[in-house]
């Protein structure tokens, strides 16, 4: 599995509340949801994001509230993966859970700049940065933790 | 190595005899949860995964707490989508407007959360169970619906921060100064998928109330959970309530810890959280120049009775000061009809104060007290994000219920010891 696209950078401690405020959560529409995604932080992220594009955050990315809704907003989005130094934990689980790509690579997440081609083969863990040339290995996941990747996510993977 | 009291509880619930920091095991659930925002989610999961029945039908809780009584249509529809779930799998513990409360407040007041219990909620504030020597945890809505289907969860089990308690709180000093403080002192990630293990003389003289809210803001210090030893208090506290026997786990004397930190209660002092961070904290005396518009009383953190008696010893007799909004939010029916009773609710009213049924409206930024631009609230809640309670450019202090009471009489960040009674 790969993915190609334009880095859209964020800083540390990014939290739930800015990826999909509190007010758009009167629906499960992912839909909806993608359309106020960062709207907190970033306004003109939906008219700037395509399909494919990279998250970059720092540290502790997604910290905060347990709302799925959050990855399911980025991933809606068109997002293809999101790289952050650390995550924090729940949204971390709601990624794989919900099958959106997700690296931890804290030397990845320093460089790699707002607007960068970045390609990232999740196979090897190794996220390529186009347009500066350099390379960064990602820890891979556990086994247990990629059976649930290939499965298409949690629903998928207990239900096999 | 021996196994920290987190670790004992989740090898037990996998059916192993020892687990260790990072395995990834599947653990059996002694209850799942979920609220008006994160069940509809888990429901459309459950649903197009084709599941048709669910693990125990009275291990599931469904409570609706966030936008009720309904802010709006959408939340309305969410709410009859939990509602109507409810009744077709027959949901025991479904609590509605009218029974409802803050879920993190009505599961421990019911003893529907128990001690040695493994339980999983689709709210991150679910951590609040550790108070009663459980291992409880925040997780999304797919492992709602997950652990709705099946009663497993997936974990990796967590390394551990000791957190040795000495002396005692001098009051208005509360369990709620103790957890800033913490946050302040090892930062939003700071427990980063590690458990935060509380333990040290100084545990016995914390009120269940204080533990629940300690353990409820594990996650704002990035931890997967909060837990408290199971003593005097918590026996005091489960015996006549907890609906299910109940089983105590000790902390191996050689368990690994990655850190230990020793905190002299009798040190602490009102402590605030200055956006927009929880990490932010300074002495509330610091506040005496930050003007604030609002004042939230209530939420998951501190909605209970003792944060109600704490605000109304400050309130009493008193009014708030000119230009100052108070929304006060007792957590459950229970404690807000206990309010009632004692002549809280009154004294509240006659303060200048505004009394609200259960909800969780605006500590997340929801309904029932959301701010302008510009406009800054001291509150009781747990998050002080961008536009965490309304516009953009406002801003959240976090606070005890004393300090917040303290700060609705002056209009500007008080110190409660200043404030005569």
């Amino acid at each position: 599995m790969q993915a190609n696209g334009f880095v859209h950078k964020y800083p540390d401690n990014v939290d739930t509340d800015v990826i999909i405020p509190a007010r758009y959560l009167n629906t499960p529409d992912a839909k909806e949801l993608a359309a106020h995604c960062m709207e907190d932080i970033d306004p003109d992220f939906v008219k700037k994001v395509q399909p494919g594009d990279i998250m970059v955050g720092g540290a502790n990315f997604g910290c905060g509230s347990s709302r799925e809704h959050a990855p399911l907003a980025i991933k809606t989005a068109g997002v293809s993966c999101v790289i952050a130094a650390t995550f924090a934990r729940i949204f971390y689980r709601n990624a794989i859970n919900i099958g959106l790509p997700i690296l931890e690579c804290p030397a990845a997440s320093e460089a790699i700049r707002a607007g960068d081609k970045v390609h990232v083969d999740f196979d090897t863990g190794v996220i390529t940065d186009e347009t500066t040339g350099q390379t960064f290995q990602a820890q891979p996941f556990p086994p247990f933790i990629q059976e649930i990747i290939k499965a298409g996510g949690l629903m998928n993977s207990i239900k096999q | 190595m021996g196994m920290t009291m987190t670790q004992k509880i989740l090898a037990v619930h996998a059916g192993l005899d020892k687990v260790e920091a990072g395995q990834l095991i599947s653990a059996r659930l002694d209850e799942v949860l979920g609220n008006d925002i994160t069940t509809p989610v888990a429901i459309n999961e459950f649903n197009k995964a084709g599941f048709t029945s669910v693990f125990d039908k009275t291990r599931i809780n469904i409570v609706l707490d966030h936008f009720v009584p309904n802010k709006d249509i959408k939340a309305a529809q969410q709410s009859k989508q939990c509602r109507d779930f409810a009744n077709k799998y027959d949901i025991l513990n479904f609590y509605d407007v009218g029974q409802m409360g803050i879920e993190h407040a009505l599961l421990p007041e019911k003893g529907i959360v128990t001690a040695g219990d493994c339980i999983i909620g689709a709210d991150s504030h679910t951590c609040t169970y550790g108070a009663v020597g459980a291992f409880s945890t925040g997780v999304g809505s797919t492992d709602m619906a997950a652990g709705m289907a099946t009663g497993k969860c997936w974990f990796k089990v967590p390394a551990a921060i000791r957190f040795v308690l000495k002396g005692q709180l001098q009051p208005p000093v509360s369990g709620k100064d103790l957890i800033l403080h913490i946050i302040g002192r090892i930062g939003v990630d700071g427990a980063l998928y590690k458990s935060m293990e509380f333990t040290g003389p100084g545990v016995a003289s914390l009120t269940m109330d204080d533990r629940l809210c300690i353990c409820n803001m594990a996650i704002e210090a990035g931890a997967k959970n909060g837990i408290f030893p199971v003593d005097e208090v918590t026996i005091q506290y489960l015996t006549g309530r907890s609906q299910r026997p109940w089983t105590v786990y000790e902390a191996d004397e050689d368990a690994e810890y990655e850190q230990t930190i020793e905190i002299d209660l009798s040190a602490l002092e009102p402590t605030v959280a200055w956006p927009h961070l929880p990490e932010n904290t300074k002495p509330a005396a610091d506040g005496k120049d930050v003007k604030i518009d609002q004042v939230v009383i209530g939420s998951c953190t501190n909605g209970r009775l003792e944060d109600m008696e704490a605000a109304w010893k400050v309130l009493k007799g008193k009014h708030i000061a000119p230009g100052v909004r108070a929304i006060i939010i007792p957590a459950t029916m229970a404690i807000y009809k206990e309010c009632i009773l004692r002549g809280w609710t009154t004294d509240f009213i006659d303060a200048g104060c505004v009394v609200s049924t259960p909800t969780c409206g605006p500590c997340l930024g929801g309904y029932m007290g959301i701010l302008a631009q510009g406009e800054r609230c001291i509150s009781t809640t747990n998050r002080n994000f961008v536009g965490r309670m309304g516009h953009v450019e406002s801003e959240v202090y976090l606070a005890s219920p004393a300090t917040a009471a303290a700060s609705a009489l002056t209009g500007y960040i008080t110190d409660p010891r200043t404030i005569a009674e």
